[in-house]
């Protein structure tokens, strides 16, 4: 086979000394399309974000065509022949299609642009993909799949030779993706080299030639893609030591009251169909891939987004509300996965933030009763051992692991039945991550449920008492702790429906 | 980096969260422009000039308070000054039509909180940008002062005439009154100014408003209705328009359907220039009147110093941007 156009050998990347990337190695051929994967937070972004120039390295060389290059922004790397495809497209939506594509690079005559020319110089473009696209069309009148197949004519224009899908058919429709695989087949026979990212275990095998896997920004190693099967893949995606004991068994009886049932919960283009029950005192674990549309079902239960068809019960009654005031007058809560846009107040205090969706509790006569208000948050602070020098503090200045108990204190105030947590440890370090897990199995025992949505199978395994699995906003699969591992997990979430 | 001996780190760390809150150097800010003028104007330190620069912050004040509400949401409220005038209008035209006045003057209130319940509507349920559904309240108001009155002026009852009774209690200061120079309005004003930092710092309404102003969606989940909250706050500062329309009429006999322009923007630069933020979720009563007197105090004391009254705009101009820059600044660097 040819030599590698690409080769990256030894990168290494921490971000705030926690390591990110450690000792990764890469390679490209021309006219070959090679796979990424690995699991959410495996390093793959970050590696393509060090070989496009948004981040820098802290160790490793680059060889482009042998030679080694350092590129320290995106230009560079574009300028070199390196494009990246991302899955949220970076467009224009109110300029023409052929205005896109030649941004910044625009045919001029004299000192005014040649509007003329940059039509045909689009179209002449599409004529070689075979895509068929209007270039005077307004970007933002075509489909996703038509705006992403502008933004590859896009990348062509520069003189691409490497091209990087990251998720490029999280959006597209069947019909789409066939166009999309049609027009990678043409460009790999061009000699350009492809780095395909994706989740889709079936595209993987349709359209790569290898497959390199990554695990916890480590690289574990590269497949022929004609010569391995999924669980081949799956088995390298997942295998790592188990640092964490997982649950063995659940503690709840098999005949304790439902709390929540959903029931055919289909919520805007993210979830299409969700059934699933939760009972008194149980943990119940929602696995699943980015996009897979967890938080999107999350967020519809709780009335935070429209819900399109579904019932939800609550101890067994209906709830009619659609607002999360309805939710939480219901007994539920949510706590976000983002936490700095949807969880805290900034700017305001720990006692502010902690008592707002109780505060008629602490209202006498016309005023907030601050001394009983405070009384409540200290209790607080001290069960949860949230580290603030006092009450008062502005929530913007404490850890992310301290906001993340605020919010948690201010629905346990609220005293909820059913607590819903998005990604409870996401951006939290490991202490604060074991008192959050000790703190949930403590609220569980006091006869509160949780569902708890969590990308690291590891957090699934160690806490869930039941695990469901959702794929692209359906629920593919639901296991007794008993029965669930990573590797089935794994696989229901990359069932493609 | 220690580079003032006399400072220990404490003591730094303690001037330097003063200064970082922008309400008490906008009061040191108060107080220097005061001395200044005291000791740079000629007869500055008079009673007629404290009198002026009361008079001067009376109704600027009672919009500041009512846009303070709807600042702290993170929005604007561009039609309060025009709301003002159109609502003392109306009240006016009906008074000079022979309706009782008491009654005209409650109407005038009202009016205002319908003009901010039209507001709040547009911003809140509507989901229009603040600012423009306020520059069209702004242009509705304006409008609608000038048809009901034919464009023509309205002159309240004078003050000696029994119909001009309410001009003595919401004037700044009223000389005519039994007590003497009893002044009725500064007790008004300074009454309602400490009622509503009340509403704002210690009450559910106004604990709402700033968790709303800082963080919208993040209100929202915790149960909250923020259409109503947000709303509240608009209605409040349509009511105080409606008063402030009424210590207007009371102060100058003659109302024109063009007066009021601009006082909007002097409501907001005065709330803007005593530290509330213009994104929301940070702000005070007790702020705002500060800002309105350092906007008061440069208009009555530059005549003093030789400058002409135009200078002020130049001026109050000058203290805003510095005003945003230095809460800018403070931001920038809790950040980091």
């Amino acid at each position: 086979m040819a030599d590698p156009i690409l080769v990256m050998q030894g990168i290494s990347k921490a971000f705030a000394g926690v390591p990110a990337l450690t000792d990764v190695g890469f390679d490209l051929r021309a006219g070959e399309v090679h796979a990424l994967m690995g699991e959410n937070g495996a390093g793959k972004s970050t590696l393509m974000k060090i070989l496009t120039g948004i981040y820098t390295r802290d160790a490793g060389t680059i060889l482009l065509n042998g030679t080694p290059v350092t590129f320290e922004n995106p230009r560079e790397a574009q300028d070199a022949g390196i494009v990246i495809v991302h899955q949220e497209l970076n467009l224009m939506p109110h300029l023409t299609v052929a205005q896109n594509i030649f941004i910044g690079r625009e045919p001029m005559r004299g000192r005014l642009i040649d509007d003329q020319q940059m039509i045909q110089d689009a179209r002449k473009l599409f004529d070689l993909l075979n895509i068929d696209i209007n270039p005077a069309e307004t970007m933002g009148n075509l489909t996703v799949g038509r705006q992403q197949m502008a933004e590859i004519a896009k990348a062509i224009s520069t003189d691409a030779r490497i091209i990087v899908f990251d998720e490029p058919t999280a959006a597209l429709t069947e019909k789409e993706t066939d166009e999309l695989f049609k027009i990678i087949a043409d460009l790999r026979s061009k000699g350009i080299g492809i780095i395909y990212i994706s989740h889709r275990m079936d595209e993987i095998k349709r359209i790569t030639d290898r497959v390199t896997v990554m695990r916890d920004g480590e690289y574990v190693g590269t497949l022929i893609t004609a010569d391995s099967t999924k669980d081949d893949i799956i088995k390298m995606m997942v295998g790592r030591v188990v640092y964490e004991t997982p649950k063995t068994h659940s503690t709840v009886p098999p005949d304790a009251p439902v709390v929540l049932k959903v029931e055919g919960l289909r919520a805007g283009r993210m979830v299409k169909d969700v059934s699933f029950e939760l009972r008194r005192g149980e943990i119940l674990g929602v696995a699943g891939l980015m996009g897979a549309g967890r938080t999107e079902m999350a967020r519809a239960i709780f009335g935070a987004d429209r819900r399109d068809a579904g019932e939800i019960y609550v101890n067994g009654k209906k709830l009619r509300g659609t607002t999360p005031k309805d939710a939480v007058e219901a007994g539920i809560s949510y706590l976000s996965e983002d936490r700095k846009r949807f969880g805290v107040m900034a700017e305001m205090d720990v006692t502010e933030n902690t008592t707002l969706a109780t505060l008629e509790d602490y209202v006498s006569g016309p005023f907030i009763n601050n001394t009983k208000e405070r009384h409540t948050v200290r209790t607080y602070i001290s069960q949860l051992k949230i580290k603030t020098p006092s009450e008062r503090q502005q929530v913007r200045k404490l850890s992310g692991g301290n906001q993340q108990k605020i919010v948690i204190a201010k629905w346990l105030v609220k005293n909820s039945q059913i607590l819903i947590f998005d990604e409870p440890t996401r951006g939290i370090d490991v202490g604060a991550k074991a008192e959050i897990y000790e703190l949930m199995n403590k609220l569980v025992h006091e006869g509160k449920s949780i569902l708890m949505i969590s990308s690291e199978l590891t957090e699934i395994l160690r806490m869930s008492d039941r695990v469901m699995v959702m794929c692209e906003g359906y629920k593919t699969a639901e296991f007794s702790i008993e029965e669930a591992n990573q590797e089935n997990i794994m696989h229901a979430a990359t069932l493609r429906n | 980096m220690d580079t003032n001996p006399a400072l220990r780190p404490g003591q730094q760390g303690r001037l330097k969260r003063l200064l970082s809150n922008q309400r008490t150097v906008a009061l040191l800010a108060l107080i220097v422009l005061f001395l200044f003028f005291c000791v740079a104007g000629d007869n500055f330190a008079s009673y007629t000039t404290f009198m002026s620069i009361l008079d001067s912050s009376y109704y600027i004040g009672f919009l500041a308070m009512g846009v303070t509400f709807v600042i702290m949401t993170g929005g604007i409220d561009l039609s309060c000054g025009t709301v003002m005038v159109c609502c003392a209008l109306i009240s006016g035209q009906l008074i000079k039509n022979g309706f009782p006045v008491w009654p005209c003057l409650v109407l005038c209130i009202i009016l205002g909180g319908m003009f901010g319940l039209l507001n709040g509507f547009m911003v809140s349920v509507m989901k229009l940008p603040a600012f423009i559904a306020t520059l069209g309240t702004m242009m509705i108001s304006r409008g609608l002062g000038s048809i009901i009155t034919a464009t023509a002026s309205v002159t309240f009852p004078s003050r000696r005439s029994p119909d001009g009774a309410f001009r003595n209690i919401f004037k700044m200061i009223s000389p005519d009154l039994p007590t003497g120079g009893l002044p009725t309005g500064l007790v008004l004003f300074l009454v309602l100014a400490l009622v509503m930092g009340l509403v704002l710092g210690k009450t559910k309404p106004g604990r709402y408003i700033t968790a709303l102003g800082s963080n919208k969606e993040a209100t929202r989940l915790s149960g909250i209705n923020i259409v109503k909250w947000e709303t509240l706050a608009y209605v409040l500062s349509g009511l105080f328009a409606g008063l402030a329309g009424i210590s207007y009429a009371a102060t100058y006999s003659t109302l024109l359907p063009g007066t009021g322009n601009g006082f909007e923007l002097d409501a907001i630069a005065g709330t803007v220039i005593g530290g509330t933020s213009l994104s929301g979720g940070i702000g005070s009563i007790s702020g705002t009147i500060i800002g309105v007197f350092i906007m008061s105090v440069l208009k009555t004391g530059l005549p003093f110093v030789g400058l002409q009254p135009h200078y002020q705009l130049l001026f109050t101009g000058i203290v805003l941007v510095i005003a945003v820059f230095v809460d800018v600044m403070n931001r920038q660097r809790q950040k980091t």
